[in-house]
């Protein structure tokens, strides 16, 4: 559960793009979480609820897009979109995949109000 | 009143990340070999660092991190075996963080070859946390079970290693150390695997014979 670090990391950067752009409040998040990201949106979601009270972001909307895991097979060229842990290539079965996306998270885009 | 929608795409462990190779930097700059050893509490990664210290001594110079949430407890076990030991407690949390690690790095003695850092007992969140090592090892104790790498994953993908503990006690055990390092491999290909039982002294040199090698590159790879 290392959810609530990650939260107040967000937090951080609400803060900071908040003051740069002059925004009295922010009113919606989006954030990017990869499947293999080792966070688990649900905990994120109730992180943010919990940390959000009082602050410049109370009022806000947290949305979470979940980014599946996008593997490259070295043997075939091939990429996989997998929407679980399966570490294989379907174009020839490759066990030897490079995961190429799904393992980020990442603070995507804010709505502020000015 | 205006509402306005940026665009921010900031990686939420960018801070984390940047600590982290602050950390490798130095490391690799004063030629020491930072390894960090993760693993689900009670797998024998302090047993594991005590027989590493007891094989190394007189040839090699280690130092040891630790991290649990409350107690000296681990740390003052390296210490009876010579070796400088810090202890970090993180009054709760699961995991240990770059900055955590930055913070004792200047008390740690320049004529070193390894540090290790012995993460929080925990095989979900250290996963997330680069700390600057060169090396990440998974641990896995035979009680715990073969089929562990497929249930947490994100583990296993992030380290270089994987050492399977407790060997003395699998006459007695149903876990198959085939099947564990398949698991594993299928998550990690090339993932190098260890069986060892630290307790009964068995399969402690090929491993420290690893980190040496390891050591070596390190040190080449500085000129």
């Amino acid at each position: 559960m290392h959810e609530l670090s990650l939260v107040a990391s967000v937090f951080e950067v609400l803060e900071e793009k908040a003051r740069e752009h002059g925004a009295a409040r922010v009113t919606k998040v989006v954030l990017d979480v990869g499947i293999m990201s080792g966070a688990v949106p649900d905990l994120i979601e109730s992180a943010f609820e919990a940390y959000k009270r009082g602050t410049l972001a109370a009022g806000a909307r947290l949305e979470i897009v979940v980014v599946p895991m996008k593997v490259r097979c070295p043997d075939c060229g091939g990429e996989t979109v997998r929407e679980d842990a399966d570490f294989s290539c379907a174009g020839c079965g490759s066990r030897r995949v490079e995961i190429v996306e799904g393992r980020d998270l990442v603070i995507e885009k804010i709505e502020l109000e000015t | 009143m205006t509402t306005k929608t940026i665009t921010v795409t900031r990686d939420l462990l960018a801070t984390n990340k940047e600590a982290a190779a602050a950390i490798r930097r130095e490391l690799r700059s004063r030629g020491i070999l930072g390894v960090n050893l993760l693993s689900s509490p009670g797998s024998g990664k302090t047993t594991l660092l005590e027989a590493l210290a007891d094989l190394l001594k007189g040839r090699y110079r280690m130092a040891v991190i630790e991290g649990d949430i409350e107690t000296e407890r681990d740390a003052e076990r390296i210490r009876r075996k010579g070796v400088p030991a810090w202890q970090i407690t993180t009054g709760g949390a699961c995991h240990l963080e770059a900055r955590m690690i930055g913070k004792v790095l200047g008390q740690v003695p320049e004529a070193i070859d390894f540090l290790f850092i012995e993460n929080v007992g925990n095989l979900v969140c250290p996963a997330s946390y680069d700390l600057g090592e060169d090396l990440r090892f998974v641990l896995l104790s035979s009680p715990e079970g073969d089929d562990k790498p497929a249930k947490y994953p994100q583990a296993f993908l992030s380290a270089d290693g994987l050492i399977l503990t407790k060997a003395d006690l699998l006459p007695h055990l149903p876990f198959d150390p085939a099947r564990a390092a398949a698991e594993a491999l299928a998550i990690k290909p090339g993932l190098k695997i260890f069986t060892v039982s630290a307790l009964a002294g068995q399969g402690l040199d090929g491993l420290a014979g690893f980190l040496v090698e390891a050591l070596g590159r390190l040190r080449s790879g500085r000129a």
